[in-house]
C-alpha cells in the first residue's frame, strides 16, 4: 500500500533502532500514549528491537478502555429498547459494562449493529424512518469532527430519529493528571498522531515546559514510531524537553482548523469521568444546547444511571503507568480476554491483552 | 343448488393451486405444497431422476472407513462476490470430509426457510448446489425441508451432512502431527471474509475481492495419490489462518512456529484489513487448507501442490516445534515474535 | 485514536450537499466525506478516519522521511567499508 508500506520496511527499522541504541547511553521511559500505536508496537514486536535501557509504557490514549462504565450501562439501557437500532464502532461490542456489554445484549434480540463511520448509523436512520437509531459516539479529538458532522447533518436533514450517545475524551487533561502523579515515571511523551492532525500541537508547549518532558509527535507506522523515539530519546540525552513533530506528513502545527471549527460548533467543553481513572476536569466534550435534541442521554432518559466499578480491577493504575498488568493479582486467572474484568483486558489495544497475547509463555523478567 | 363437486384431478386441499413467490408456512405442512415444492425444486435439481423418493436414501460404498461429518450454514448476506450460501453449504462440508483423508461420496441437505422467502432466491441457491455437487463430483441425495415463521430465520440455513470414504492405512488427524513437520498452505488467505463484509450494510466498500469457495477433495487427493505423508490437513474457514493452527496446536498437543513473510495476503485483502483495523491472520477463507507433512516430504509436497489448479498459490509457512506446546508462535518480519492465540470472539472491525 | 489509513482520491461527488470522494487504498475503495478537506483534489492523498478524510498527506514530507533513510541507509554502508579497511 502506497505511504503504508515503504514506511513498515524493516531494513529501515532495523537502521532506526540501531541508531536509537546508539543514542541511548542511559534508561530512559517513554510512554506512548495512543491505543493505535500499543497495537502497532506489539503487532511489529517493536519494543523487541529497542536497547533495554528504554522502558515503554502505554498510555490512557484508547477510547475502548477509558469510556466511562456509566456509557456503557446507558448504551445496554438503550440498545434493549425494541425500538432501537444501536451503532457501533466494533471496538465497543465486547466491552463490559457493570453485568452485560453490547455483545450480549446483540444475543438476547437487542439490533446492535457495527458500523464503520457515524454516517453509516445516519443512513440507517434514513433508510428505517420507523426505528430509532442511536450512534454510540466515542473517541478522542480524532473522531470528534466525524460524531459532530453526523449531528450536523441529523438536524439539517431533520432526522428526528437519530440520536448521539456521547462519550468524547481530550487527550491533553489525562497526560497532566498523568505526569502530576506523585509516582510517575514518565519521561518522555509519543502524542498520538492522529489526534494532532485535528488539534495541532501547540497547546503542549505549556505541558512540555511545566513538566519538563519532551512530547513528539508520533504516527503509527514502524519508521514513524522509531523515528519518533529516537527523537525522543535524543532530546532526553541532551536535556531538552520540547514539542516536536515526527509525522509531518500528516500533522500541520494548528491542525485542522475545518474540523476544530465544526467541533466547536457542536460540542463544548465539560467534565469527564475516565474509567479507572476516575473524574478529570474539563476532559470530555458534550452536546451543545442547540444539539440537545441530538443527544440519546435526553431522548431515552438514561442521564441518571449509576453504576459500580468492580474493586479487583486495577485497569485505572495501569492506564496511568503505574502499574503493569502482571502485577494485578487477577492477570490471566481470573481476568482474560474470554472473561474481562476491566476494559484493558477487552480491548486489544489495552494494556493487559496486549501483555496477556504477546507475553504469556515468556517470564514476568522480560523488558518493556 | 346442488352441493359444489370437488373438481377433477385437484383433490380436496384447501389451499387454492396458484403459483406461490414465497415460502409459505405450508410448504412446510407435509401436504402437497410440500411435496410440489420438493418435486420442483430440490429433486429436479439433485436427483438423477430414476430415483424414487423414500424416507432415506440407500448409497453403495466401496469398502474401507467411512468418514461422517455436518455443518451449517447461517451466512449473511446469502449472495456475495464469489459465491452463495448454498456453494458454501456443498463445498464447506465436502472439505471437512477431505480434511479427514476421505474421498466424498454423498450429502443431504436440509433447509429451514423463513415464510415469505424469495423461491426465485432459493431456486438460484438450489441451482448453484447443483453446479457445486457437480464441481466437487458429489451427489445429494437425502434432504429435508422447515418452513419457520416470518422473523424468525435468516431467510434461509442450510445444513449439509457429508459420507467419504477413507483408504485403509490413511490417518490424517491433530494427533498424528509431530515436531519437525513441516507446515504449508494452500493459497493466499482472507478473501472469504473480505468479500462478504464489502457487501454487508454498514461497512461496504468496494473491491475485486471474491470469496475463495472452493473444493478442495481434489487437491487432497492428490496429495495423497503422490505419496506425500499427510500428517494432518484442516480446512481455514472462521477465524482465519490462525484458528486452525491454533487449534491443531492445542489438539495435537505441539507447538507451531510460522513466518509473517511466507503467508500469502493479496494486496486488496491487506488494504480491506487496514482500513477496517482487521489481522488478516483471522480473517475467513472457504477454499484454502493448511497441510502438516512429514520433513522429508515438505519440498515435494509443495511441489504437488502448485501442481494442481486450486493450489498454484502455495507456501511453505512455518513448522511444527516440540517448544511452547499449543501455542502457535508468528515470526515477524521485523524480527520478533508475537503469539497467534485463538480469538475469544468474532474478530470485529476497529477504529482504535 | 487512531486508525487513520492514507488512499488516493479518485472522484468527487456530493451527497447532500457534502463533498464526498471515491478513495482507493491499493484495492479496496471507500466512498469519504472530504468535508474537512476542501483542497483535496483528483489524485490528492487523505488520510482517512472513521469514513472520514482528516487530513491531506503531504507528499513532500513523506519523501523526505524516506530521504532520510535512504541517507541513513548510505552512511551506515559508508562507515560499514570505513570499517573494512
Amino acid at each position: 500500500m502506497r505511504y503504508v508500506s515503504e514506511f513498515r520496511e524493516p531494513s529501515a527499522a532495523r537502521m532506526l533502532a540501531h541508531e536509537i541504541r546508539a543514542a541511548c547511553t542511559n534508561s530512559w521511559t517513554i510512554m506512548e500514549v495512543c491505543g493505535g500505536q500499543t497495537h502497532a508496537i506489539v503487532r511489529f514486536g517493536l519494543d523487541s528491537m529497542l536497547p533495554p535501557g528504554i522502558t515503554l509504557i502505554h498510555g490512557p490514549g484508547c477510547p475502548v478502555c477509558v469510556t466511562p462504565l456509566e456509557t456503557l450501562d446507558k448504551a445496554i439501557v438503550i440498545a434493549s429498547r425494541e425500538e432501537v437500532i444501536f451503532c457501533s464502532f466494533g471496538d465497543m461490542l465486547r466491552v463490559p459494562g457493570s453485568s452485560l456489554d453490547l455483545q450480549t445484549v446483540k444475543s438476547q434480540g437487542g439490533d446492535v449493529r457495527v458500523v464503520y463511520s457515524p454516517m453509516d448509523a445516519l443512513a440507517l436512520a434514513c433508510k428505517h424512518p420507523d426505528r430509532e437509531v442511536v450512534f454510540l459516539a466515542v473517541g478522542f479529538e480524532t473522531t470528534a469532527p466525524a460524531n459532530a458532522m453526523a449531528a450536523v447533518q441529523a438536524k439539517r436533514r431533520r432526522l428526528d430519529n437519530f440520536s448521539l450517545l456521547v462519550s468524547q475524551v481530550l487527550v491533553p487533561p489525562a497526560l497532566e493528571v498523568i505526569l502530576s502523579a506523585p509516582a510517575s515515571k514518565v519521561q518522555g511523551f509519543l502524542a498520538a498522531g492522529h489526534v494532532c492532525t485535528v488539534t495541532g500541537y501547540e497547546h503542549y508547549r505549556p505541558i512540555a515546559e511545566k513538566y519538563s518532558v519532551p512530547i513528539v509527535v508520533t504516527g503509527f507506522e514502524p519508521v514513524d514510531l522509531l523515528r519518533g523515539i529516537l527523537a525522543c530519546v535524543r532530546q532526553l540525552e541532551s536535556g531538552r524537553a520540547e514539542v516536536e513533530n515526527e509525522y509531518k506528513r500528516a500533522v500541520r502545527p494548528a491542525g485542522n482548523p475545518v474540523a476544530l471549527r465544526q467541533i466547536e460548533e457542536v460540542f463544548e467543553v465539560a467534565d469527564r469521568k475516565w474509567r479507572g481513572i476516575g473524574e478529570i476536569p474539563q476532559s470530555g466534550l458534550v452536546l451543545r444546547e442547540k444539539y440537545h435534541d441530538v443527544d440519546a442521554e435526553r431522548r431515552f432518559g438514561v442521564e441518571a444511571v449509576a453504576t459500580e466499578e468492580p474493586s479487583e480491577c486495577m485497569s485505572g493504575e495501569i492506564l496511568q503507568g503505574l502499574r503493569k498488568p502482571p502485577e494485578c493479582p487477577a492477570f490471566g486467572t481470573r481476568c482474560r480476554p474470554e472473561a474481562p474484568l476491566g476494559a484493558t483486558m477487552v480491548s486489544s489495544e489495552g494494556a493487559c491483552a496486549a501483555y496477556y497475547r504477546y507475553r504469556r509463555n515468556r517470564g514476568p523478567s522480560e523488558s518493556g | 343448488m346442488s352441493d359444489p363437486k370437488p373438481l377433477e384431478g385437484l383433490g380436496t386441499c384447501p389451499l387454492p393451486l396458484r403459483v406461490h413467490r414465497t415460502v409459505q408456512m405450508a410448504h412446510g405442512g407435509g401436504g402437497r405444497a410440500m411435496r410440489d415444492l420438493i418435486e420442483r425444486v430440490f429433486r429436479s435439481a439433485f436427483s438423477s431422476g430414476t430415483s424414487v423418493p423414500h424416507d432415506s436414501a440407500i448409497v453403495d460404498l466401496e469398502a474401507g472407513r467411512l468418514a461422517f461429518t455436518t455443518d451449517s450454514f447461517v451466512v449473511s448476506p446469502l449472495f456475495f462476490p464469489g459465491g452463495d450460501i448454498g456453494k458454501l453449504a456443498v463445498f464447506g462440508t465436502v472439505n471437512d470430509l477431505a480434511m479427514a483423508g476421505a474421498r466424498p461420496v454423498c450429502l443431504s441437505a436440509g433447509f429451514i426457510l423463513e415464510e415469505g422467502f424469495s423461491l426465485e432466491r432459493l431456486q438460484q441457491v438450489v441451482d448453484s448446489m447443483r453446479e457445486a455437487a457437480d464441481e466437487a463430483r458429489v451427489s445429494i441425495v437425502t434432504g429435508d425441508t422447515k418452513v419457520v415463521d416470518r422473523g424468525k430465520g435468516d431467510g434461509l440455513y442450510i445444513n449439509t451432512a457429508g459420507i467419504g470414504v477413507v483408504a485403509d492405512g490413511l490417518e490424517v488427524s491433530p494427533s498424528r502431527v509431530r515436531p519437525g513437520d513441516v507446515v504449508l498452505v494452500s493459497g493466499d488467505i482472507g478473501r472469504h471474509g473480505i468479500a462478504v463484509l464489502s457487501v454487508r450494510e454498514g461497512l461496504a466498500f468496494e473491491t475485486s475481492i471474491q470469496s475463495d469457495c472452493a473444493p478442495l477433495a481434489g487437491l487432497v487427493a492428490r496429495l495423497i495419490e503422490a505419496g506425500v505423508e499427510i500428517h494432518c490437513l484442516r480446512d481455514l474457514t472462521r477465524g482465519g489462518l490462525a484458528s486452525a493452527l491454533g487449534e491443531i496446536a492445542l489438539d495435537g498437543g505441539v507447538g507451531i512456529e510460522v513466518e509473517e513473510r511466507a503467508i500469502p495476503v493479496e494486496a486488496p485483502v491487506v488494504a480491506a484489513c487496514e482500513i477496517l483495523g482487521l489481522d488478516p491472520h483471522y480473517v475467513a477463507n472457504e477454499g484454502r487448507l493448511v497441510a502438516f507433512v512429514a520433513p522429508a516430504d515438505g519440498q515435494h509436497a509443495l511441489e504437488v501442490m502448485r501442481s494442481h489448479p486450486r493450489a498454484a498459490g502455495a507456501a511453505r509457512i512455518g513448522q511444527v516445534v516440540s517448544a511452547h506446546r499449543g501455542v502457535v508462535h508468528l515470526r515477524l518480519s521485523f524480527g520478533g515474535e508475537r503469539v497467534l492465540d485463538l480469538l475469544s470472539g468474532e474478530q470485529m472491525p476497529r477504529i482504535c | 485514536m487512531c486508525l487513520g489509513v492514507p488512499g488516493r482520491v479518485t472522484r468527487r461527488f456530493e451527497v447532500n450537499d457534502l463533498p464526498m470522494g471515491k478513495v482507493d487504498f491499493d484495492g479496496a475503495t471507500v466512498d469519504v466525506c472530504l468535508a474537512y478537506v476542501p483542497e483535496a483534489g483528483v489524485g490528492s492523498y487523505v488520510i482517512v478516519h472513521a469514513g472520514f478524510a482528516i487530513s491531506m498527506l503531504d507528499e513532500n514530507e513523506a519523501r523526505q522521511v524516506l530521504d532520510d533513510l535512504a541517507e541513513i541507509e548510505r552512511l551506515a554502508g559508508a562507515d560499514e567499508r570505513k570499517g573494512d579497511e
